[in-house]
């Protein structure tokens, strides 16, 4: 399913090369849950841009459902994105000019779908978490549990492949964070594949299996 | 494309205050090319109607070269009994002092024939005009207009009185009507006039000589214009060895191409520096998009996580620069309706009447529909080109 080899990412600050991912391998098998866990500048961001196909490696093999991604144009990363990543972040990053179902429905229009296969598969995913009620709502007058289900349901809308959340209950009190988890345990109950990238211990103890980060080198941790 | 349509008009209505700024540029500069141009071509009908109703039945002829054979009064009573001429009449023109009684002014002393009536078209108020024996015997005698009869001598019924051209006593035989729509009247409308037998000019002034320089034609009547010039272009080749530059007939013709001459000059003159506004106001929209483009680096980032590749966010920003000079452009075009309607109710009492120049309308439309293109371009692909994650940490 997700397959890194000896992935390498440099970064140039300032006059320092700083070595963000250093020769990280990981496997991820699909319908795993799996929790990335590191203190920040560790180089979880940068592990989670390069599974999310946001950024490329510079050194390594990186197989996204068997296909290598390594030297892919900006143009089929995009399409990647669109159809097997489904993206759920921690500022949640909903379109504040949009209402909850046209944020939802947005990935469905970049994949050119049609309007009555939107609407239903729009009304499904929303229905997920709950949200059916607040569909004509602007994320403005939603609370931020409500917006972070918003983001769940717009990752989940397209059917990806992988749903990669960063840090998705950073900005989130413990009630509600514990109902965000809730959702992402139904989710994999059903089936999807998740990587939730976190610096909490408690959230990471959550999936089946942890991979700690510390200065770009990855370990695991068997639970 | 009419996803992105609406979220182009949905972003220019979230911000009303700033669009409004950012599309009054436009607005001007629509409002300066079509309303200039309009007005323009508004003036340029009065204009050319105004010359076209002080008659197109004459030919104005000039000699500059008579090789030897001047032409003489009697000439000119020959050619006017030629085919396709009507009346032929001589006009020197010469500037003296007026007197009667102690008022003493400048007048304009025109040595003519009693065809120079007809010719000009005009009016006896009382009294008569000269008369073939008046030139035949070089009678001191003069026809004045209604200006002259009022300022000269002081009352408009002085048939009979005496005036003095000159030094010379001449006798006032009649007044004419002031023609506001003469040629003399457009160039200087309150001048004070008086027509004198030909040859009697001859004798008061030492600068007008026997040899007619210059005459006014006629055509002839069930006849045109150019029938008329040809013959008296064939007459005056004939006499001045086929040399076309010893005269010059002038038509008034001339004058209308003359006049639409100028006024094209002066649409493509204000049309240029209207278009010169509608290019700072696409500037204005370009440095509106590229503030856009930077404050919502954060939402493109959003988008082309979950899938927006170059194209969309490129027609995204595209339409909504387009949109907004689009509506800037609407704007303009009817703020630029009422102005003109204003415009018109104004000057309703001089005759004018602005009507919106359609073509200027759609000239405007198309070169804001450029403008909106050329200008969103640039931050259209920047914000395009935005890497993702570097869009996605944008300020915060």
């Amino acid at each position: 399913m997700i397959e890194l080899r000896d992935v390498c990412r440099e970064y140039q600050v300032g006059d320092n090369k700083v070595m963000a991912l250093d020769h990280a391998s990981v496997h991820i098998y699909p319908g795993e849950f799996v929790s990335v866990i590191g203190p920040s500048g560790s180089g979880k961001s940068t592990l989670m841009n390069i599974i999310g196909c946001l950024d490329l490696a510079d050194s390594g093999e990186y197989l996204l459902d068997g296909t290598p991604i390594d030297d892919y144009t900006e143009k089929e990363m995009t399409v990647v994105r669109n159809r097997k990543i489904g993206f759920v972040f921690q500022s949640f990053n909903l379109i504040g000019k949009l209402t909850a179902e046209e944020n939802v429905e947005l990935p469905l229009i970049y994949q050119k779908v049609k309007k009555a296969e939107r609407k239903r598969r729009v009304e499904e995913a929303l229905a997920m978490v709950h949200l059916e009620k607040r569909a004509k709502h602007l994320p403005t007058e939603l609370s931020g549990g409500q917006q972070q289900r918003v983001a769940i349901a717009r990752a989940i809308v397209t059917k990806p492949s992988l749903i990669l959340a960063d840090e998705p209950t950073g900005n989130l009190d413990s009630k509600t964070s514990e109902e965000i988890m809730g959702i992402f345990h139904g989710l994999h109950r059903e089936g999807n594949t998740i990587v939730l990238i976190t610096h909490d211990d408690d959230v990471a103890k959550e999936a089946a299996r942890s991979i700690h980060i510390l200065d770009g080198k990855l370990s695991e941790v068997e639970r | 494309m009419f996803q992105s349509l609406r979220m182009a008009m949905k972003s220019i209505a979230g911000n009303k205050f700033r669009a409004f700024l950012t599309m009054l540029g436009i607005i001007i500069g629509v409002m300066a090319l079509v309303i200039l141009v309009s007005l323009v071509n508004g003036v340029t009908g009065s204009v050319t109607d105004s010359i076209s109703s002080l008659g197109t039945n004459l030919l104005t002829v000039t000699v500059s070269d008579d090789k030897g054979s001047p032409i003489k009064l009697e000439t000119l009573t020959e050619w006017s009994d030629e085919e396709g001429i009507g009346d032929i009449a001589p006009a020197s023109e010469t500037s003296v002092t007026g007197k009667y009684d102690s008022t003493s002014t400048t007048v304009q002393v025109y040595g003519t024939t009693p065809a120079y009536q007809n010719i000009q078209d005009l009016t006896v108020l009382l009294g008569r005009f000269l008369k073939t024996t008046d030139v035949d015997n070089n009678s001191y005698v003069c026809v004045i207009n209604e200006t002259a009869a009022t300022s000269l001598v002081g009352y408009e019924d002085c048939i009979g009185e005496e005036i003095s051209l000159d030094g010379m006593k001449f006798t006032v035989v009649g007044v004419l009507e002031d023609n506001d729509s003469s040629l003399t009247a457009a160039f200087g409308s309150d001048s004070l006039v008086v027509y004198i037998p030909y040859t009697t000019l001859l004798r008061i002034s030492s600068t007008v000589s026997t040899d007619i320089t210059s005459f006014y034609v006629s055509m002839e009547e069930d006849s045109d214009m150019d029938t008329a010039e040809a013959a008296i272009t064939a007459l005056l080749l004939d006499r001045f060895e086929d040399d076309e530059d010893a005269f010059t007939v002038t038509s008034q013709d001339v004058l209308e191409d003359t006049t639409s001459t100028i006024t094209s000059m002066f649409t493509v003159l204000l049309g240029s520096i209207a278009a010169i506004s509608l290019v700072v106001g696409g500037i204005g929209i370009m440095n509106i998009m590229l503030v856009t483009v930077t404050e919502r680096t954060r939402e493109i980032g959003i988008r082309k996580a979950i899938g927006a590749g170059r194209g969309v966010i490129l027609q995204q920003f595209l339409l909504e620069s387009v949109v907004l000079c689009m509506l800037g452009c609407g704007i303009g075009i009817f703020l630029s309706w009422v102005v003109l309607q204003l415009a018109s109710v104004v000057t309703s009492s001089l005759g004018l009447t602005f009507s919106m120049q359609w073509n200027v309308v759609a000239i405007a439309v198309a070169f804001c529909f450029l403008i909106g293109l050329i200008f969103g371009l640039y931050p259209a692909n920047k914000a395009a080109k935005l890497p993702p994650i570097e869009a996605l940490h944008y300020g915060g």
